[in-house]
């Protein structure tokens, strides 16, 4: 144990991020404003994008007025929604419902000043200053980035809160359920990452991935990232704060032009900053893909990674657009027991497995004995959950199939005509209106009285 | 009287619940159908559709029109399936006057009959996924729906309210070719329906969302009058065309499969009403068959100039895709009916609401409201 905490004190000490933080202020700016427009126009590319990928999916054409292709329908979306109408709905809580398209937007940005889009070892050279293709790196990078992305999530919630209205209430509930569980499994999926990389520092994830990408590595935890990246963006098949055919719009019901903009433009900001992270930690950030880096020793240098990198990202927007296409919506308590009973054990198993993994490789045990301990411990894991499925099958047959009861032998249709029951025969009590008075119905906001409003 | 409350949902807000209007404009309720919810947390505890939004007077409206004027009026109520609703009207006076109709002319509309059943199945099986969520199957439905509509454009003039149905047959004869090109549509959608049968069917989301949701017991069918598809997944085994047959239904005996199912949940509606399309692909062509082999013959009766329905009453009713149609027709022996009664499958099924959503969730309710076929204009009339 002893030459594990050195090797991991080694390790730690080796994290070199001694590049950063010596730009030139204009610099900074300049990147900066980089990362911001990077984001922008990928928002804006993928918008257009969707909508044709999805069109062609759904056998249509898509836009194809604006621009060549349609390229700039999403712009002029943006315009016509700018110069739409703005309504603040009279129930609403004012300040907190300006603010929440602001809090919801910002951090979507934030996040990507922490990830490398080309070498840290000062590649590439502005206006004769050298300089990392990164705006910059912390030593706790990735957790930098966990922080930024839960803070936009209140965005939603408050929200869902302030419009003072039904839907966006149901809407913003839904939403922090669905933040709170699908961040733990996207946590520990990072933390195999972590145990592999040595390094919190996004920089260092990139370096340490230069032999091997992770999604090799650790293909379970790319899954869980994967699905846990589609819920926290709140995307189909996981869109359920939005929920269009349930909830109206979800959150963003009684939003309307800019304040709409900035949540659309954030839910696609968010996209390509999951999809950053993603490439980031498990695609092998800007590197280039494998055949090519072998035949092409220059494809990792200059301003070559900035491509790599922004193909990768776009191969997982595909992916998310892919799901919106084929997926239909997961019903929200279906959604929840995925993220706490299949999602978290998964992800918490599996790290423990790369825990052991890690920790034998340090004693120095031979890789066939390291397959023989962990191979064992999964057939024993395999094993356990055959039986409890077997348990679990048993309970559900033996559960009632029908609600409502077994049919009773009347026949509305006895000799071809409708008749009236028999004597002995009941019909369930015909509906009616329950009276105003035995309930009280109270509605979320006040001064929205309504005619089933506070019994006036 | 003072009433203290809190106001919130969830836990610590028992007593006090939030309404929720579904509608009169909502996604789900295509169309006007207004559902008022009460929610405690997202489980519904009570449930009362409200509906008359887009009441016309059908009833009413038929009592001042003549005999063929009415059918106009008639296909409208339920715009997916305009031909089958023309037809109760046709055969309810036809009944009344004791006309024989030509032979040709009861299988041309039992066909048209059946493909407008699939027109009116293909729009659901491609609306309800849209309901769940699935953005894509919709626009395939309409694909295959573009080729039955154009057969049927071709013989009517008509997309959506055909206006073929004339006392006494139909208003003209097939076009010259008719049949070949109707049978080759007949076999293009055909050979797109696993679309339906894998993609949608076979989905793991949609079968966890409409499995076990939404079960509606026998005793409830029975209680409210539901019937069609909704009825036979429940396990109610009862099909007018098999039941009492009209048209040629009673020759197509070999080919005509009522299909039922006994979970009576979502999925079981919805696989019904897929089989049922595959089935009504079936009998379209068996009734094409059937009309090449007939002579050639008259296709509708000559009537006189003021047509009168003598004095009586009768109750014609035909198996609608969504459900019973019927109207009870009662005659003064004027130009007019005395009074046109108006039996439309939707407005009984919807009923069967309130009994079926109290207890569960919001999202369910939107499966269940899919799952329930029915078409805003035939519960308003």
């Amino acid at each position: 144990m002893i030459t594990t905490a050195a090797q991991a004190a080694d390790s730690l000490a080796a994290e070199n991020l001694t590049m950063f933080g010596t730009d030139p202020w204009w610099l900074i700016a300049i990147k900066a404003v980089f990362c911001f427009a990077f984001a922008m126009l990928t928002v804006l590319f993928s918008i257009v994008w969707e909508r044709k990928v999805v069109a062609w999916m759904q056998l249509r054409i898509g836009p194809n007025r604006h621009g060549p292709w349609g390229m700039l329908q999403s712009l002029a979306d943006g315009v016509k929604l700018m110069l739409k109408e703005d309504l603040v709905v009279k129930g609403a809580d004012k300040v907190v419902y300006i603010l929440a398209p602001i809090v919801s937007a910002i951090p979507a940005f934030m996040a990507f000043a922490v990830i490398p889009f080309g070498p840290a070892d000062d590649e590439i050279s502005v206006f004769g200053t050298r300089t990392p293709m990164q705006l910059t790196d912390l030593p706790v990078g990735v957790l930098y980035v966990l922080a930024v992305a839960s803070v936009g999530i209140y965005g939603i919630v408050l929200a869902g809160w302030s419009s003072g209205s039904t839907y966006p209430l149901l809407g913003g509930l839904r939403s922090t359920a669905q933040m709170i569980s699908y961040e733990i499994a996207m946590g520990v999926a990072f933390a195999s990452v972590f145990l592999y990389s040595h390094s919190m520092s996004t920089s260092q994830i990139v370096a340490a991935q230069q032999s091997r990408w992770y999604i090799l590595l650790l293909p379970v935890s790319f899954l869980i990232y994967i699905v846990s990246m589609v819920g926290e963006t709140n995307r189909a098949p996981f869109d359920l704060p939005e929920a269009e055919g349930e909830l109206v719009g979800g959150f963003n019901t009684e939003y309307s032009s800019i304040k709409f903009a900035m949540f659309m433009l954030a839910e696609y900001v968010n996209m390509v900053t999951v999809s950053a992270i993603a490439t980031t930690l498990f695609l092998g950030g800007w590197r280039a893909p494998w055949p090519l880096s072998t035949v092409w020793a220059g494809a990792n240098h200059g301003w070559w990674p900035l491509l790599w990198f922004t193909i990768k990202i776009q191969l997982l927007l595909f992916v998310f657009i892919w799901l919106r296409g084929t997926l239909p919506r997961m019903r929200y308590d279906q959604f929840m027991k995925l993220g706490w009973k299949v999602l978290i054990p998964v992800s918490v198993v599996w790290l423990m497995l790369v825990a052991s993994v890690r920790a034998l490789r340090n004693e120095n045990y031979t890789f066939q004995s390291v397959l023989l301990y962990v191979g064992g411990a999964g057939l024993a894991m395999l094993l356990l959950s055959l039986v409890v499925d077997v348990f679990l099958d048993r309970a559900r047959r033996s559960a009632p199939p029908l609600r409502g009861g077994a049919p009773e032998p009347f026949d509305p249709m006895a000799g071809g005509f409708p008749v009236p029951p028999l004597p002995g025969q009941t019909l369930p009590p015909v509906p009616r209106r329950r009276p105003r008075g035995e309930r009280q119905l109270v509605s979320t906001a006040e001064n929205t009285n309504g005619e089933e409003g506070n019994g006036a | 009287m003072t009433t203290e409350t809190t106001i919130g949902i969830g836990g610590g807000a028992e007593g006090t619940d939030m309404v929720l209007n579904i509608g009169p404009q909502h996604p789900s309720t295509h169309g006007v159908l207004r559902l008022r919810l009460t929610l405690e947390g997202e489980r519904i505890s009570h449930a009362e559709p409200v509906v008359g939004y887009m009441h016309r007077g059908a009833e009413k409206l038929f009592e001042a029109r003549d005999y063929r004027q009415i059918v106009m009026l008639a296909n409208r109520h339920d715009w997916l399936s305009a031909f089958s609703n023309e037809l109760g009207v046709v055969l309810a006076v036809e009944r009344m006057l004791g006309m024989e109709v030509p032979q040709r002319a009861v299988w041309t509309r039992t066909l048209l009959a059946e493909l407008n059943r699939v027109l009116n199945h293909l729009m659901f099986l491609g609306s309800y996924p849209l309901e769940l969520g699935g953005i894509t199957p919709i626009f395939y439905a309409f694909t295959e729906r573009e080729e039955l509509q154009h057969v049927m454009e071709e013989v009517s003039g008509g997309r959506m309210h055909y206006m073929f149905n004339r006392v006494g047959g139909l208003k003209e004869d097939l076009p010259g070719g008719w049949l070949g090109r109707a049978r080759q549509a007949v076999a293009k959608v055909r050979s797109r329906m696993e679309v339906f049968d894998q993609l949608v069917l076979g989905n793991e989301i949609f079968r966890g969302r409409t499995r076990g949701v939404g079960a509606l017991a026998p005793r409830i069918i029975h209680a409210y009058g539901v019937s069609g598809p909704l009825a036979r997944a429940s396990g109610v085994d009862f099909d007018l065309r098999r039941d009492e047959p009209y048209l040629a239904y009673g020759e197509l005996r070999g080919t005509l499969k009522v299909v039922t199912r006994t979970a009576g949940d979502c999925l079981a509606r919805f696989e019904c009403l897929l089989e049922q399309t595959h089935n009504s692909l079936d009998l379209a062509d068996a009734c094409l068959d059937r009309l090449a082999e007939l002579p050639p013959g008259p296709i509708n009766q000559r009537l006189p100039k003021v047509l009168k329905a003598p004095e009586g009453e009768t109750y014609a009713w035909t198996e609608n895709p969504l459900g019973i149609n019927g109207y009870y027709l009662v005659s003064k022996g004027d130009k007019t009916p005395y009074r046109l009664k108006l039996r439309s499958a939707s407005y009984n099924n919807i009923q069967a609401l309130t009994e079926l959503l109290p207890g569960t969730l919001v999202a369910d309710m939107v499966a269940i409201l899919g799952s329930f076929f029915f078409v805003v204009g035939d519960i308003d009339k």
